[in-house]
């Protein structure tokens, strides 16, 4: 167990990290700001890999895929919150959880309709596809480099948005007091739109980037989309710090504890089955986190206390 | 102290640089209506939270029958013998009458882990729910759904949940809100049967009623106990007359 | 056209019954088999509802239960069918074939189970209690993925069927009666117990927990007893499962069958007896009807799922009872 490994690995973990929380941070705000959980946010982010193969397929252009894969999973987020989800915000959670559990399998087979069965796979544009030597003389891939820039790139913008701007002003309010920002004359549904859009723009972007790095088929989103529901749980839902936070310690938690649970069990185990108890222990850790966490603070690290 | 059914000792509660509660000592003697009134934002509601066991307490204690129940929570409270009624009505509102009353027989008898027999069939539980609901004038009402009731009936119902309990001290807070003249004479009566079986602590806005009831008056203003005694004394208090109408009266 | 609840419940449970005897009378042991599906998607619901109508507790990760079932079937059988005996230090388990010791198994550990997640669980409430449910069983759905002993990600398959005393369960029509008379035998427990002095109190718990707890009662308590009976009715539902179908794969764990029992609930109506039932009915039809007609039969059902949220807010028992509430 090399010290390049371990920060190689490292790496790897907060580059998880940050694409959670592209998916987490809309997550948390469609939730703080309108009181709606959104199951179909998963489906948003294979919108936006879809969009992304399609588009960098038909142009050649990577970067225009992922304008793509934003300007899709917006579009798409802000037609299903003006047909569907803006008759739900005062509907009980069980009626929010079916309606966009419905949306899921629309959206999953209307995509295999247009795209059938088989996964896409996208290319990585050749400048950022090779390896770059960090200081240490650890090789490691330029595009996760990248993915781990674009991701704190974002929380930063999104941080200045909230704290410093109109519109992040009139979202801090509507998560305190709904009635009041509308007596204001804001117009809260077209808030709640923009809100939602930002949000699966958001989720579009992760789809794009991380399906350069996978490949893109229907059903993608919602892996991710239960790990986003442990990183909010874990980071206090409605929190956008909190989602950051948690995003990294389920990246890290979930990439590390693949790499060296297995090797910690090595010490005592012999090799193959400590291989198969390591794995089987790590798929569980970051279940194992949430579930500490909770026991510790039952509303999530920067959750409203109840 | 010792003949006190529930008593409170320098009872403190802040939030942040407000005192809530302010070293608040208040006890309730068998057979008596205890009235505590005070402005708006008095404190009235923290108090009774802290009495019942829904907000823990910075400082001081609770007894009830002279055991310290400071470290009982709700439900281990209500088991020692404290019946509470609520100012919103806390009731099921899908349910029956009959079935909320029966909620509060199940929880009297202990009888919560019984999965076998039917609750609305089990003689032990339906006599106490009914003789409460007749106490409080609702026999009629059976099978009304909660949600159709009336206000007022919704307050009787809220004492009729309170009396199945057969608690040691009443707590009710401002049971006649939102009553109009004729519902607050009825649910007057009523509590003035009651104070036999259980002393009241009676948080009340309803000047009226308080007079009406009350064998003494406690007034808390800004969280503190300013002055207590019978209905004369504190009409006399140059104290209250202070802390309710200012300087110049 | 306003039905009352109990003709209709009777009626379906009768309908139940008659179509597998048409069928082997018209010996179509295809459409008994089917039936058989929708007893036991009944029966898992059946075991969910007690959370969600009764107790206002949307669980998310019930298929967590249905998969401990169905391994817990996987695992007996695969000790006995192969003969490898499992060696646990102080005793050595030889596996059974026989359902009844397989059912008992498959409930106890759901149980065992539903206290730990329940107990984690349930010091939340609303959202958080939803997506910590999903996120135990996504736990339970990755663990078996990488449990090589027992298949990982392939499953186990069982070759015969599990036995049953006096009963030759590879007969489809024989094995349907065993999964209809439990059904039916838990119907009746869920009953009684929806109007026992724990199934008010339950239900006094899902509207006001402030209200339960001044009655002396403890809210939380109260739930994860519901949880505890929840997790066992669909852990058995899960044993059944595995069986009829001879095989058990991480997908019994997998969260869109968590999503599915809830769907068969509100199809069919929350909080009532029956509702889970007449969903399964509905679920199987429609997913045996639609999906012979097109392969995207799932669009469709997204679709309906959606009306129903939208605009028949109790359910099928709803529309034809008129009342949309299980309650009023």
């Amino acid at each position: 167990m090399s010290s390049i490994l371990i920060i190689e690995q490292i790496l790897n973990g907060l580059q998880f990290g940050v694409m959670l929380f592209l998916m987490a941070a809309g997550l948390t705000l469609i939730f703080g700001v309108m009181g709606l959980i959104n199951l179909a946010h998963g489906s948003l982010y294979m919108v936006g890999a879809f969009a992304t193969a399609a588009v960098a397929g038909a142009t050649g252009s990577f970067l225009l895929g992922l304008i793509a894969a934003m300007v899709a999973a917006a579009l798409a987020g802000a037609i299903i919150e003006m047909v569907v989800i803006r008759r739900l915000y005062k509907a009980p959670h069980l009626d929010q959880v079916l309606a966009t559990f419905a949306l899921i399998l629309i959206f999953s087979e209307g995509t295999r309709w247009l795209f059938g069965s088989f996964p896409l796979f996208l290319d990585i544009p050749d400048v950022i596809s090779g390896p770059v030597t960090l200081p240490g003389g650890i090789a490691y891939p330029i595009y996760r480099l990248t993915l781990i820039a674009v991701g704190l790139a974002v929380a930063i913008g999104l941080w200045l948005l909230i704290e410093r701007t109109r519109i992040g002003i009139q979202i801090r309010a509507g998560e305190n007091d709904r009635e009041m920002i509308a007596a204001l004359g804001v117009d809260i549904s077209k808030l709640y739109t923009l809100v939602f859009a930002l949000g699966a723009a958001l989720a579009g972007l992760a789809g794009g980037l991380v399906g350069a790095i996978q490949s893109v088929q229907i059903g993608m989103g919602e892996p991710v989309l239960i790990l986003a529901f442990v990183v909010i749980v874990i980071g206090g839902i409605g929190s956008v710090r909190g989602a950051f936070v948690g995003a990294l310690l389920v990246g890290l938690t979930d990439t590390l504890g693949g790499v060296f649970l297995p090797e910690f069990f090595k010490l005592f185990m012999e090799t193959g089955a400590a291989q198969k108890t390591g794995s089987a222990i790590s798929s569980m850790s970051v279940y194992v986190l949430m579930g500490i966490v909770l026991i510790w603070r039952p509303t999530g690290l920067f959750g409203a206390r109840s | 102290m010792s003949d006190a059914v529930l008593a409170t000792q320098n009872l403190v509660k802040t939030f942040g640089a407000l005192k809530a509660t302010d070293d608040v000592s208040i006890d309730l003697r068998p057979g008596e209506i205890h009235a505590v009134i005070g402005p708006n934002g008095a404190g009235k509601s923290t108090l009774i939270q802290q009495i019942c066991g829904g907000l823990k307490p910075d400082a001081g204690r609770v007894f009830l029958n002279g055991q310290d129940v400071s470290h009982h929570d709700t439900r281990a409270r209500a088991q020692a013998g404290l019946g509470r009624t609520f100012q919103v009505s806390a009731l099921c509102m899908e349910d029956t009458v009959l079935e909320n009353a029966v909620l509060g027989a199940i929880g009297a008898n202990r009888a919560v882990w019984r999965f076998w027999a039917s609750a609305l069939k089990t003689r032990e539980l339906t006599d106490r729910a009914k003789a409460a609901l007749e106490r409080v004038g609702l026999s009629e009402h059976h099978q009304t759904r909660c949600g159709n009731l009336s206000h007022g009936e919704r307050r009787q119902l809220e004492v009729g949940i309170a009396l199945t309990l057969s608690p040691r001290a009443f707590i009710m807070d401002e049971p006649m809100a939102g009553l109009g003249a004729g519902g607050s004479k009825k649910l007057t009566e009523l509590l003035d049967g009651m104070r036999a079986q259980a002393p009241i602590l009676l948080v009340e806005h309803d000047m009226d009623a308080v007079f009406a009831l009350a064998d003494r008056i406690s007034v808390l203003v800004y969280g503190k106990i300013i002055a207590s005694g019978s209905i004369d004394d504190i009409k006399n208090s140059d104290v209250v007359r202070e802390a309710y109408l200012g300087q110049e009266a | 056209m306003k039905v009352d609840e109990r003709v209709c419940n009777a009626l379906v449970l009768f309908g139940m019954l008659a179509l597998p005897l048409w069928a082997l009378a018209q010996d179509e042991p295809f459409t008994i088999t089917l039936v058989t599906r929708a007893v036991i998607l009944a029966l898992a619901a059946v075991g969910l509802n007690i959370v969600l109508g009764f107790g206002g507790m949307v669980s998310f990760g019930h298929a967590m239960f249905f998969g401990i079932g169905g391994y817990a079937m996987g695992i007996l059988a695969y000790h006995a069918q192969t003969y490898m005996p499992l060696d646990l230090g102080l005793f050595t388990f030889e596996g059974t074939k026989s359902m009844p010791v397989i059912w008992l198994v498959a409930m106890v550990v759901s149980a065992m189970i539903a206290l730990l997640v329940g107990l984690l669980s349930l010091r939340t409430s609303g959202v958080y209690f939803i997506m910590i449910t999903l996120a135990f069983g996504q736990m339970f759905f990755y663990f078996a993925i990488s449990w090589a002993a027992y298949g990982g990600e392939d499953g186990l398959s069982i070759y015969v069927r599990n036995d049953f005393p006096g009963l030759n369960t590879l007969v489809p029509i024989q094995f349907f009666g065993v999964c209809f008379a439990i059904l039916c035998v838990v119907l009746f427990l869920v009953a009684r117990l929806r109007a026992s002095p724990f199934g008010l109190a339950l239900n006094a718990a899902r509207q006001s927990g402030v209200r339960v707890e001044t009655m002396g009662l403890d809210p939380m308590r109260i739930k994860l007893v519901a949880f505890i009976l929840s997790g066992a009715i669909t852990g058995l539902a899960g044993a059944l499962f595995a069986d009829l179908n001879r095989f058990v794969s991480p997908s019994m764990f997998s969260w869109q069958l968590s999503g599915e029992l809830i769907v068969l609930i509100i199809i069919g109506g929350v909080g009532r007896l029956m509702g889970p039932v007449i969903g399964a009915c509905v679920f199987v039809a429609l997913e045996h009807a639609l999906g012979g007609l097109t392969d995207f039969w799932h669009i469709y059902l997204g679709v309906i799922l959606l009306c129903i949220v939208l605009f028949a807010r109790g359910g099928l028992i709803g529309l034809l009872t008129g009342k949309e509430s299980a309650h009023v």
